[in-house]
């Protein structure tokens, strides 16, 4: 990157003397949107927090503009916003609320009247300007939040999981304002959250951190389809990871054994053995008798559904593949599950592409069986 | 009860009468009292605060003496003051002793912890997410001590009240350091103690009824603050 806005260089955090935090290098490039995704416990909060200097850093370098913030954190504060799960709103007005950091800037009663009313105004929430803070539901509040953000006119906006204490109603238009609001203000923004839909809808790139390390960074296609590591993939929804080794090259493809599968996926120079990923939506279910051509979809698979359940306007179903000792997930539509009679103990053939094969290299039996 | 008639028809007299001496004594109290409330107001809090924000060595130890003053004896923080302030003692030369400056220092030394415990009471209440929120905001130093003062506002108004009514209500102190002199030094209390010891008990009913009406309506104003509809 040639002239990344924020830089994070051999950052390590410590709490009780054990290293919750290390993250080597990451730029952000200026304007762009970066998911940090994790699991819980991951280091993501903490590194928002650390961005921010809001905890003592073990040892690191972060810049902004090539500078170093560490001098003056309240200058550097000054140059961000923030907002939380929790929209934390002080006990005064709404408009108070969202003139405060330019309060805190030394702006002049005017100048902070117009800018809060305009992002009241963006956030669709002008009514709710003379109210109590302390008094609004949990999808108004965070929308004050939110507006309060905007309103500092940061940089760099830091924002973590913001949508995840809203319920889902209020969450759906709220993201779809937010999404608008953010194209169109478009400060460097780094937006942590555990949830893929908001990443793949919001985010230029990915960042991934499990326990505490950054394990991949990418656009949000790279990350979701092409896992760098087994614990990865498992984080970002690829639900069929087989350990594979390689049978043989055969006609520009590469051909793996994986338990009972056998499947093709674009070559990899000197790789013997590997993870195959496949995610489930990649998979698409039929009938034994109503294969898919094999010539479009080179790996197929028979085995019998052993569960099923819903997961929203999808069906996720596992097949116990035969031959034993692998599994295959699929996630498909009610409109097929219910069309092809689909349901527990019937046979099926999955089929995927090999194009939808991410293959990681050399981790054959590193994987434990999944499903 | 002849007594207690009597006096009181005419603690009433005087008091609708305006006697000029006895509303000099109140302003005198009240000035002396509101000083060493809102010096100590303007140490306690950022001390509570900073008791309440950071870890420091030591800090359990003056925590525990914050504590210990909540309940110091009035007569001992008033020989500390006449120790300090006397001729021969540290300050003698500022000739403070038997001053209104001398009875503003005790007052304050007595109202001080009370205002540090209720302000590191309050303070460490807050969550600390709200805390990081306002630094995230951008608030320096002084304006994170604002912003917990107006989020703490209860708090730091029964702060207020206990600081008040611990200075305008101590009497040994005052005696001790003021000396309870006519017309410079005489306060509601130390007056109420000499008029009582003359036998003059109408007087002294008279100034009782006016302490315990200041003390009144000065936290009947701050609880009408203090319970105004959170905003």
């Amino acid at each position: 990157m040639s002239d990344p806005h924020v830089e994070i260089r051999e950052l390590i955090v410590e709490r009780g003397g054990r290293q919750v935090l290390a993250v080597p290098e990451l730029q952000l490039a200026r304007r762009e949107v970066t998911a940090v995704i994790g699991p819980n416990g991951s280091g993501k909060s903490t590194l928002l927090a650390a961005l921010q200097l809001l905890l003592p850093l073990k040892q690191g370098r972060l810049l902004l503009d090539g500078e170093p913030i560490a001098g003056d954190p309240v200058a550097a504060r000054r140059r961000m916003a923030a907002a939380f799960q929790e929209p934390l709103l002080l006990s005064m007005s709404v408009r108070e609320n969202v003139e405060l950091p330019l309060r805190l800037r030394g702006l002049g009663r005017r100048e902070r009247r117009q800018a809060a009313d305009a992002w009241l105004e963006r956030f669709g929430i002008t009514a709710l300007a003379r109210r109590p803070a302390r008094a609004l539901s949990g999808g108004e509040a965070q929308r004050v939040s939110l507006a309060r953000a905007f309103a500092a006119r940061p940089e760099v906006l830091l924002l973590d999981e913001p949508f995840a204490g809203v319920d889902a109603p209020t969450r759906e238009q709220l993201l779809e304002d937010f999404a608008r609001i953010l194209a169109a203000a478009r400060p460097t923004t780094i937006l942590v959250t555990h949830d893929r839909g908001e990443a793949l809808r919001l985010a230029d790139h990915v960042a991934v951190l499990i326990e505490g390390r950054l394990r991949q960074w990418g656009t949000p296609q790279q990350v979701f389809s092409a896992p760098a590591d087994e614990e990865v993939a498992a984080f970002v929804g690829v639900e069929n990871v087989w350990p594979a080794r390689l049978l043989e090259l055969r006609d520009g493809l590469a051909i793996w054994q994986a338990g009972p599968l056998t499947i093709e996926t674009a070559p990899l120079d000197g790789v013997e053995t590997s993870l195959i990923c496949v995610r489930p939506e990649q998979v698409t279910l039929s009938s034994p008798s109503n294969a898919a051509d094999p010539s479009s979809a080179r790996n197929h698979a028979v085995g019998r559904i052993r569960a099923a359940h819903s997961e929203g306007p999808f069906m996720r179903v596992a097949v116990e593949l035969e031959g034993g000792g692998a599994q295959l997930v699929a996630d498909i539509s009610r409109v097929s599950w219910d069309e092809l009679e689909l349901a527990v103990g019937v046979s099926v053939s999955g089929t995927f592409k090999a194009s939808a094969v991410h293959v990681i290299p050399g981790r054959e039996g590193a994987a434990g069986e999944r499903g | 009860m002849d007594l207690i008639w009597d006096g009181l028809r005419e603690a009433a007299r005087l008091l609708a009468q305006g006697d000029a001496e006895v509303i000099e004594i109140t302003l005198r109290t009240l000035a002396i009292s509101a000083s060493a409330t809102a010096l100590a107001l303007a140490l306690g809090v950022p001390f509570g605060a900073l008791l309440a924000l950071r870890r420091f060595p030591g800090r359990g130890l003056i925590v525990a003496a914050v504590n210990t003053g909540l309940g110091m004896p009035p007569v001992v923080v008033g020989l500390l003051i006449v120790l300090l302030l006397w001729r021969s003692g540290p300050f003698g030369s500022l000739n403070l002793i038997y001053t209104p400056y001398a009875m503003v220092a005790a007052q304050f030394l007595l109202a001080l912890p009370l205002v540090i415990g209720f302000s590191l009471t309050a303070i460490q209440a807050l969550p600390s997410k709200l805390l990081d929120q306002m630094r995230a905001l951008g608030a320096n130093r002084a304006q994170m001590l604002w912003l917990m003062m107006r989020e703490t506002r209860l708090g730091i108004l029964a702060a207020v009240m206990a600081g008040f009514g611990a200075a305008i209500s101590e009497v040994g102190a005052s005696m001790q350091v003021g000396g309870n002199l006519d017309g410079d030094t005489r306060v509601l209390t130390t007056a109420t103690v000499l008029e009582t010891s003359r036998g003059n008990f109408e007087v002294a009913i008279a100034l009782g009824l006016i302490l315990v009406m200041m003390a009144y309506l000065v936290n009947l104003a701050l609880t009408g603050v203090q319970q105004r509809r959170p905003v």
